[in-house]
């Protein structure tokens, strides 16, 4: 039997690596993946929790959460035609305008 | 053991898929080893008892999500970009910030109590299959919320065509 | 629902319809939707009255209000015998003034706006009357108070109109204040606002002293007198008097209704309502006797003299107001309440053919001015003339009723100081007689003195405004019929009515007197009338030079008078001036330009030099504002860990 901390350990590091990920590349098409990294990483402490806990709720949660994944890519994947539209560029450092 | 050892094998397979869709220049490279992390982790969720879930993931994850990140990554003409730095110029604060926070939450680990378990064990969820009980409990207990996901789906799609779509009078 | 709860929401309503649609939809309709609001509350009053009279009292909460603890207020609506005189007294005036104003305001830009607030201000005052708490009394009290802002300062672009709704807004504070206090007083003795618990427990509470300011002072004349306060303010007596004879900027109808028939009356309603409190204590009820009395005297010799037509009728309320005080404090509150109803007929009355003259003299107030107006106006002069006879206490007209049940009972009371009102209420009564008739001779009698134009411009008053005043009329006459004392009553067989109705809110207190004294008392009291009737008649009419001889004799008299004994003068010099020499020298002075003005300036200006250094953060590049909220996480990751 699998200990659920190895589960969590295996989330936590996933989410660390998307967290890696956000926090450095440029190209924002991979900060996006990245972020995308980060739900599954909850993603699967969710699932792990629902099966040790026996409890469905997290298999819900889980399904709500792929539901605003899937619309939030979407969304980013529209905003970010259009800035590279704008911009001619995918380098988020080169998005300054609001820089104060 | 035999248990184990393919949780080690998903284990160790995700975190290396991981590292290297964070790391490829080629925002395209990184998609197709993203959709091979997602078919691991919907592996990972088979194990875990969530058939349906598993599914979900290769469809909507997969099949869907990745798909659109593959139009955009070909839409655009990145060639330029990929020449250019890959990463903003604090990453080592980054990384080490990323380490710490690891680190703290593996050791919160520790402290973690097991509650109540719940009425879904494994067999009641086999002798009702797996996809029958998410969905009595989505359409009964959880209709509200379910209703309202429908709305932000309706709200993205709208929201995606009017953001996307080029202006056609200037 | 009980439909009585209906009685201030229809009015509720009209407002609502009114200031919504009014001004783009109603306009010149207006007037519609806030008569039948008012007339189907008089309706609903007047079923009340005949519940109330078979016997039932109607107390129910409609909703509960707040809720906080041990605190509880409802939206409730407690109906006996005195609400009911109150509801027929408030619907009544207001149906009659509501369609007065139809003829008075026809043309006027804010046509909507006037009828939107008399609906407003119904509802404020029915709520008031209706309530079975103190904070529902107060919430109306407030609604009236803000109701009379709002149309004293009607003619809003006329600056001595906005100046009178100011003041007496702010005069009503000082008042308002000790109310306030007086309910919080309530709530810590009682425990409770509800009007039955107060009222049943006061009387365990008679001895009882209370600590105020280190002082042990009776708790129930603390209570009485705080809320005394209240009534000082909104029925104008003395010192708050002063705001009621400058709310008469405001258009006629409203003084009519607010400033002589119903919201000034709320003060007297409130002693009444209050008299189990009032009752237990012997000093509340001299300050209340003695307050009433000697502002009836004070106002009624600022009468004599005044030559602006609405502001000698608003002295003549404050005066009679004051009677009403007189009555309460002796206990006498049937007779107060008696002659609140009374009054409040013959009253608006006099004001409506006021208002009625000012139409026909094109806003001309000047009594000295007018003249021979009864030749042009026979209605006018006919309904005004009754409403006078009315408040001279003319036998037979509702005024003299109501006058003398006071006068009777102040006589014949218990109270210490009953003979001293009882003697200045005789004089009062000549004085009010006297003033009465100088006003309807000088304005419609003897020859007319105005301009030519005005002469020419003369005319009756249309329909809707004459028939309100034969209504009123009819009410100055027969009001009086339902209280007719026993001595008369004896004789020709009826009874004292309204007296045995009131009596089980208000008590009915017995007069200790002989027959006899009883007819002297009533004697007297129509000697007096008749004779400043006739004085003025001799003065004004037979010998028109004698006023102007006199004034050049009284002098220093007339002049104290004539400004309405300096006290305007007086309170601008302890309280207005030293306020605003206050507010130029300590407020703007150093408050505002040393402590406001630092704050105001130094705040962005430390707030510019933090963010000029803070903005150094906003990189504009995504990942450092993530890099900082991973912090954030980290450090909150940390805490969780280290607890």
């Amino acid at each position: 039997m699998v200990p659920l901390h190895w589960y969590l350990t295996l989330s936590a590091a996933v989410f660390m690596i998307g967290m890696f990920g956000f926090l450095t590349r440029r190209n924002i098409i991979i900060m996006f993946m990245s972020l995308e990294l980060m739900l599954n990483a909850v993603n699967i402490s969710l699932v792990s929790f629902s099966h040790y806990l026996q409890d469905m709720r997290g298999h819900i949660l889980v399904f709500f959460v792929i539901t605003v994944a899937a619309a939030e890519a979407a969304i980013g994947l529209a905003i970010i035609i259009t800035l590279f539209r704008n911009k001619q560029t995918a380098h988020v450092d080169e998005m300054n305008e609001m820089k104060g | 053991m035999l248990q184990q050892l393919f949780f080690g094998y998903y284990a160790f397979i995700i975190i290396g898929l991981s590292l290297l869709v964070v790391t490829r220049k080629n925002p395209g490279h990184s998609v197709m080893w993203m959709l091979l992390l997602f078919f691991h982790i919907a592996g990972l969720y088979l194990f875990l008892n969530a058939e349906f879930i598993a599914a979900i993931q290769v469809i909507v994850y997969a099949g869907a999500i990745l798909v659109l990140f593959l139009f955009v990554v070909l839409l655009l003409n990145l060639r330029e970009e990929i020449a250019l730095r890959q990463t903003v110029g604090s990453w080592p604060v980054a990384f080490f910030m990323c380490a710490i926070l690891f680190v703290a939450v593996t050791a919160a680990l520790g402290a973690y109590v097991q509650g109540p378990v719940g009425g879904y064990s494994i067999d009641v969820i086999q002798n009702e299959t797996h996809a029958k009980a998410l969905g009595k409990l989505l359409y009964t207990e959880y209709l509200f919320p379910f209703e309202i996901a429908s709305l932000i789906l309706l709200v993205a799609v709208v929201g995606a065509v009017v953001l996307a779509k080029r202006k056609l009078r200037s | 629902m009980n439909s009585y709860a209906l009685i201030p929401f229809l009015p509720l309503a009209a407002f609502v319809i009114n200031i919504l649609f009014g001004r783009r939809y109603l306009k010149e309709n207006a007037h519609w939707v806030s008569i039948l609001a008012v007339a189907a509350s008089w309706v609903l009053a007047v079923s009340a009255l005949v519940d109330v009279a078979g016997g039932n009292k109607i107390n129910f909460d409609l909703y509960t209000w707040m809720l906080s603890g041990g605190f509880k207020v409802s939206v409730g609506f407690l109906i006996d015998q005195l609400t009911v005189v109150m509801l027929i007294v408030v619907t009544t005036c207001s149906t009659l003034i509501h369609i007065y104003s139809v003829g008075y305001m026809h043309g006027d830009s804010g046509y909507y706006r006037f009828f939107s607030y008399l609906s407003l201000f119904t509802f404020s005052m029915l709520m008031l009357v209706m309530a079975n708490n103190f904070l529902q009394l107060y919430f109306g009290w407030e609604g009236v108070g803000l109701c009379s802002y709002f149309l004293i300062g009607y003619y809003f672009n006329k600056k001595s109109a906005s100046d009178a709704g100011k003041k007496a807004f702010i005069v009503n504070r000082f008042g308002d204040f000790g109310f306030g206090i007086g309910i919080f007083v309530v709530f810590l003795t009682f425990g409770t606002v509800y009007y039955e618990p107060v009222f049943s427990q006061a009387a365990g509470l008679a001895g009882a002293t209370y600590n105020f300011l280190g002082y042990d002072v009776h708790l129930m004349t603390l209570i009485a007198l705080l809320l005394f306060c209240g009534s000082i303010g909104k029925s104008a007596q003395m010192p708050l008097h002063v705001w009621l004879p400058d709310a008469m900027e405001g258009p006629t109808p409203v003084s009519a209704l607010i400033h002589a028939a119903t919201m000034v009356t709320a003060g007297v309603f409130l002693v009444a309502r209050c008299s189990p409190i009032f009752s237990l204590s012997d000093t509340a009820l001299m300050v209340v006797a003695l307050t009433g009395a000697i502002t009836s005297l004070f106002a009624a010799t600022i009468g004599l003299v005044q030559n602006d037509l609405k502001r000698i009728i608003a002295y003549s309320t404050v005066s009679q107001l004051g009677y009403m005080f007189l009555a309460c404090g002796v206990g006498a509150y049937t007779a107060g309440i008696f002659h609140l109803y009374t009054h409040a007929f013959f009253k608006a009355l006099l004001f409506l053919c006021a208002g009625s003259v000012m139409h026909a003299m094109g806003g001309e107030l000047d009594i000295q001015k007018m003249g021979n107006l009864k030749k042009y106006m026979p209605v006018t002069y006919m309904t005004m003339l009754i409403a006078s006879f009315s408040i001279s206490g003319i036998p037979g007209l509702a005024g003299f009723f109501s006058k003398d049940e006071i006068l009777w009972m102040a006589y014949a009371g218990e109270s210490p100081v009953g003979k001293f009102v009882w003697a200045i209420g005789t004089v009062v009564a000549f004085l009010t007689a006297f003033y009465s008739f100088r006003l309807i001779f000088l304005t419609f009698h003897g020859k007319f003195r105005g301009t030519h134009e005005q002469e020419h411009h003369l005319h009756e008053s249309p329909k809707s405004m004459t028939i309100p005043l034969m209504i009123l009329c009819v009410g100055a006459v027969a009001a009086g019929w339902v209280g007719i004392p026993a001595l008369i009553g004896e004789n020709i067989g009826v009874h004292n009515y309204i007296a045995e109705f009131m009596k089980p809110v208000l008590g009915h207190p017995e007069g200790h007197g002989t027959h006899g004294e009883e007819m002297m008392v009533m004697l007297i009291s129509i000697a007096v009338g008749l004779s400043g009737i006739g004085l003025a008649y001799f003065m004004y009419i037979v010998r028109p030079e004698l006023p102007e001889r006199l004034t050049q004799q009284f002098r220093a008299v007339h002049r104290v008078l004539f400004n309405k004994y300096y006290v305007d003068e007086l309170y601008s010099f302890i309280i207005v001036r030293p306020a605003i020499w206050t507010a130029k020298n300590v407020l703007i002075g150093i408050t505002d330009a040393r402590i406001i003005e630092a704050l105001v300036n130094g705040v962005p200006n430390a707030i510019g030099a933090l963010s000029s250094g803070l903005r150094k953060v906003q990189t504009g590049i995504m990942q450092h504002y993530a890099t900082i909220m991973a912090t954030g996480i980290l450090i909150f990751v940390a805490i969780m860990l280290m607890r």
